[in-house]
Parts: structure tokens; sequence; C-alpha cells
């Protein structure tokens, strides 16, 4: 029993002194930034991850090269969630035993709405490059770079309606993904208004996204002429070896969760020929920002950047626009920083890669404009 | 002729859960045991072959034949490994708790050496698509041919070397009572092993033909249809044969149909509500044989 007491006091101890630690770390910052970063740098959406890790490791390289924020230089840690809810909100507590001060995460939808979740009770200062559900923003202290869900499907049903590209059109989406419902959802209500006719909308689920026979023979039994796509890259690239393989000739077109599709390991890029996507960055657009950005990256990463990439590579300077205009030092705590960039976004104006005069609501939505694209000869071209 | 269509679609899908379901029910008859990682069996049998044809670059039938090999070897050694010391175990929770670790475990090792990205794997069959009726209003991919066949030549293949081999014979002799077997001579311990060899060689297969027909590869490959197919061979009689590959069939129909005609988001809903009816009209499933506990 005697042993016992000891143990458990040793254990106590030991406790104590780690508690008090950790207090140490969360409630003040140094004398640099502290960015953390979390997105899927393995796993089925890999290609993002990446993009986003290196987009805003350019941004953050260059901005220290100039001086840093304010004086105060940048330092950058990210995190791998694999696409998986959980082990994002772990490496958002792992960055916050860093000493984050500011959050540029989670790249997906799901995992960002988790990690907000635990965010707000920070008031830490998030983010999303490209987490596009209404959900992510649905705390006051998370901002977004990419279009919400809502507003892609509204910009696929008007663009498909007012340049005439199908009359008929049915839709393949995943319905146990908010990004993908929620695209639809707002897609299906804004056809309404529009020259074109959904003839078949159907599902698959996180468990059924094998097999895409029957979806696709009731997209050809309906007379579709184009197949819109509110999906992520993987499954879409079934689809279209599924499609071609059954002999089915549809137009396909998607939102950003296309753009990576090319990057599939052994994918036969003939296949994505003439698929169209809307998405707000093209790396072959001809503007002297764009170039500079598709340049250094190649220089860096030897890879052509993706909307991805540009979206984190704004991210960063859209951190750095606000942290300039609340003129907030990175000593402050993490609420304090949070209170005052959160104060600084609805005021800022910023000129990115991914749209010109950017602006935020209160909500946390960017307001800007999408472009189009289409594969050509294994790229993505800007439709003029 | 859309619904024609579908039955085909629904067949292949099928012959693909009763290959694998075929896995299933032979360990469990024999070795009365659930192989939780014979999904994932599958998934390695697919890199191998992904890694051989289109990494290497070498030719499509060493790299079926190395997949198969290798399948086997991999079979034996896990039963070896992980099963074999156990199956003396006073709980039989311990062997199925110990599946489910190796499936972990070929899970976490695929992740580790080819990543989580997803590879487009490049179809095995170099069949053309078959197209039936006016202006191929009814085509069948090469992909479906050569599934359907397969799992019908394995079937008899299968059903032939039970009943006609001494191999065959041992089996069922096992299955029935290890005890006595062990009596009358029967290797009880090679004859498992045997099993375990034969299941993971179907699994390779399983696995080509799944990949050939959906391409996309990543370390959770197996584990989806490796349950969809454990879910086929409880539905027609574990331990079964025949059951297995009829359980797999209906299983893959009842999928296919049930997105087209019903709804594609509940089509899995549906498919385990049809396996809780036949459950509860005969726990033992469709060809499932009614064994005596012996106290």
């Amino acid at each position: 029993m005697k042993k016992f007491t000891k143990l458990f006091a040793v254990v106590l101890s030991t406790a104590m002194v780690v508690a008090s630690f950790a207090g140490c770390g969360s409630a003040k910052g140094g004398d640099t930034w502290k960015i953390g970063g979390i997105g899927p740098t393995t796993g089925g959406a890999a290609v993002y991850g990446i993009a986003v890790q290196n987009g805003a490791d350019l941004a953050i390289k260059e901005i220290n090269e100039k001086g840093g924020i304010n004086g105060h230089k940048i330092e950058y840690n990210f995190q791998d969630d694999e696409l998986d809810n959980e082990k994002s909100v772990n490496a958002y507590n792992a960055l916050k035993d860093w000493g984050m001060n500011v959050l540029v995460g989670s790249v997906t939808s799901g995992c960002c709405i988790a990690v907000a979740a635990e965010s707000v009770n920070d008031n830490m200062f998030q983010i999303t490059p490209s987490g596009s559900a209404p959900d992510c923003i649905a705390n006051k202290n998370v901002f977004q770079v990419c279009f919400n869900d809502p507003n892609q499907g509204i910009g696929a049903a008007s663009y498909i309606g007012s340049n005439n590209v199908a009359s008929k059109v049915a839709v393949i989406y995943d319905s146990s993904d908010v990004y993908s419902s929620g695209i639809y959802q707002k897609f299906a209500q804004e056809a309404a208004n529009q020259p074109f006719d959904i003839v078949s909308a159907e599902a698959f689920t996180a468990d059924s996204k094998t097999d895409f026979s029957v979806q696709l023979q009731k997209a050809a039994d309906a007379g579709a002429e184009l197949v819109f796509l509110p999906i992520y890259y993987t499954e879409a690239s079934l689809i279209l070896t599924q499609a071609a393989s059954a002999g089915y000739s549809f137009k396909f077109f998607g939102c950003d969760g296309l753009d990576g599709i090319l990057g599939v390991e052994n994918f036969d890029t003939s296949l994505a020929e003439g698929v169209m996507l809307l998405t707000p960055f093209a790396a072959d657009a001809a503007d002297e920002k764009t170039q500079h950005f598709v340049k250094a990256y190649e220089e860096a990463y030897g890879d052509t950047p993706n909307q991805f990439a540009a979206d984190a590579y704004d991210a960063v300077y859209i951190i750095k626009a606000a942290i300039e205009k609340a003129n907030i030092e990175p000593s402050a705590s993490v609420s304090e920083i949070g209170d005052a960039l959160e104060k600084a976004m609805t005021e800022i104006t910023v000129d990115g890669l991914t749209g010109e005069a950017m602006n935020w609501d209160a909500n946390g939505a960017v307001n800007k404009a999408p472009k189009a694209m289409e594969i050509k000869d294994g790229n993505y071209a800007l439709i003029q | 002729m859309s619904f024609i269509t579908y039955l085909i679609n629904g067949i292949s899908l099928g012959s693909v859960y009763a290959i694998i379901a075929l896995g299933y029910t032979m360990v469990y008859g024999i070795a009365k045991m659930l192989n939780f990682a014979h999904g994932d069996v599958i998934m390695i049998g697919c890199y191998t072959v992904f890694t051989i044809v289109s990494t290497l670059n070498l030719p499509t039938w060493l790299g079926m034949i190395v997949s198969i090999v290798l399948c086997t070897v991999l079979g034996i050694t896990i039963e070896a490994v992980a099963y074999r010391p156990l199956r003396q175990a006073s709980s039989s929770l311990a062997v199925l708790i110990t599946a489910i670790g190796v499936s972990y475990l070929l899970q976490n090792v695929a992740l580790l050496i080819f990543g989580a990205n997803t590879k487009s794997f490049t179809s095995v069959v170099n069949i053309s698509a078959l197209k039936l009726g006016k202006d191929g209003a009814l085509t069948i991919t090469g992909e479906t041919i050569v599934t359907i066949s397969a799992c019908i030549i394995i079937m008899i293949a299968l059903t032939m070397f039970v009943n006609k081999t001494k191999a065959g014979q041992a089996m069922l002799a096992v299955s029935e009572d290890k005890g006595a077997a062990q009596l009358m001579g029967i290797n009880v311990n090679a004859t498992i092993s045997l099993t375990f060899a034969i299941g993971s060689a179907l699994a390779a297969i399983a696995g080509m033909l799944l990949c050939s027909s959906y391409p996309a590869l990543t370390p959770y490959t197996g584990s989806m249809p490796g349950i969809k197919a454990f879910v086929a061979a409880v539905f027609g009689g574990i331990g079964s044969i025949p059951g297995a590959f009829i359980g797999g069939i209906i299983l893959g129909i009842i999928e296919i149909l049930s997105k087209a005609y019903i709804s594609s988001q509940l089509s899995d809903a549906i498919v385990f509500l049809v396996l809780i009816v036949v459950l509860v009209v005969k726990p033992t499933g469709i060809l499932g044989r009614k064994i005596q506990e012996k106290v």
C-alpha cells in the first residue's frame, strides 16, 4: 500500500509539472509569427495537401526574405491529417503545443469543420485555403480563401446555362460528403432558373464508391449530354474510366474537386480530355502575378501549381495584410490575435492569385469571381 | 435493355464478391475462424501487379503469376505466424482479434511502402467490349466477361478439387472433426496451410479482377469488398463452397438493382437489410448446414 502511495505521488507530481509547462506554451507567443498548417499530404487527397503545404511555404519564404510581417519573421509547421477528421484535430493540438499563433487549414471541408470546433475554444485565427463547405466558417474565427460550396454550385449552373454547354445534364454526387452534396443542392436549385434540365441525379456513398455503372447507365438512358461531377478526383478518375470502357461519350463538368485528376499515378490522362472545371486559378494565365508565382513554384518544388497551391499562397498574404491592418504583435496571446485579425479581415481588400479585390464578410465567406477551365492535351487550359 | 445491362453488371460485381467469399468460406469451413485479413491480402496482390506491370514495365502475365505466388506465400505465413499458435487458445475470440490485427498491419505496411495516393490500376484484361443489339445498346466490357467466366471456372475447379482429390477429402475430414481426422492419419496443420494457400491465391485473382473493373488502388481497396464478400459468405451459408458462389452473385445483383430501381444512396442499407432478413428466416444462410455441437 505504501509503495502504491509513493508511486501515486510521483505520477501526480509529474502530471502537475507537465501541466504547468503546457500552460506556459499556450498563453503567450514569442518574437516570431508561428503559422501552422494542416492538410492531407498522404491519402486520397494528398494532391491538395502537398499543394497547400508548398504554396504557403513559398509565400512565407518570400515574406521572410523581405523582412517578415512588421519586422517579425514567420516560422512554419505543416502537419499531415491523411484526410481524417480525428487526425486533423490531433494535428491541431500538436501545433498548439508548438506555439502556433495563426492556422492555415484544414485543407478539406470535413477536417476543417472538425478543427474549427476546437479552434473556436481558443479563438485561434484560422483561414482555410480550400475548405469550401459553409460549415467550415460557422465559427467567427474561421475565414475562407476559396469559394464556398453554394457559390460553386450556383456558379457551375449559371456557367452551363449562359454558355449553352448542354441542355440535358446528369449529376453524380457523393451523398456522404458535405462538399459534394452541398454543391449539388445549390446546383439543383439554380438549375431551375437556367435553360437546361437535370435529367438524372444519382448519388453514391463512401462505402459504395467503386461501381458507377448504374449511375452512368441512368445518365445515358435519360439522354444526358453532360455529366456534372461535384466530387473529388479519385472517384472522378473511376467514373471517367468506367464511362470510357462502357462506351459512353458524355461531356464532364466539375468544380475545384476535380483539380488534381491529372496527377493520379498511372491514370490515362487522355480519358480526361475535354473535361471542364470551374476553378479560381489557372497556371497558364498571362498576368504577371500568376506567371511569377508559377515560375517560383516550379523552381522550388518541380511541379506546376494547382489552385490549392494558389489558395494557400493567397492565404499567407491575406494573413499578412490582416496583421498589418490590425497592427498586432506576435507576443500577444492567441485569443487577442484572434480578436484583432477577425476584425481586420472585414476591413481589408486583397489582390491575390485566385481573385482580384477579394474581400470578406463577417461570416468569413470570400467575395470573388470564378474562372472556367478545360483539360486540353493533358493540361488545364483557361477557357477564354 | 437497361435491365439486362444492370443484371450483367450485378453478376460481374457479384462474381468478384463470390471469388473473395470463397476464400472466407473455405478458411471458416476448415479452420473455424474468420480471416478478416483476407480483404487486405487482395490489396497486397493488386499492389504486386501494379508494381510489376506499371512501375517496372514487365509483362502482365508475369505480374499475375508473381502476385498469385506472393499472396499464397503471404497467406501461409500469416497462418503459421499469427493464427497457428492461437489455434489451441481457450477462446476463439483471440484468433478473431488477431485477424483484425493482421488486417491493420497489412494496410499500414502498404501505406508505408506505397503511400496513400490513389494509383490507377492498368486492367489485366485485354479483351475489347462486346456490343450487342442495334448501335451497341447492350455493351458488355471485357472485364465483365473475364470476371464472370473466371468465377465459374474457379467454382467448378474448387468443387472438383474438394470432392475428387485426396487433399480435398482431407479438407472435408478436417472440417467435420479435427480430432478424428488426425487419428485417421491426416496432417491437420498441413491441410489448414493448404486451405490458406488456396484462399490467398483466390484473393490475388479476385484482386486483379476487382481492380481491373474498378481501377483506383489505395491501401484500403480491399477492406470494403472484403466486408461485402464476408456478408456474401454468411448469406450463402458460411463454410459452403456453392453457398459462397450463390451468396456473392445474389449480393452483387441486389446491390446493383437496388441502386438502379430504388435509390443509389440506400443500396448498402438494402443489401444489409436483406442479410438480416435471410439470417432471421434461415440462420445458417441459404445453403448452410446446421452442425450439431458435440458436448
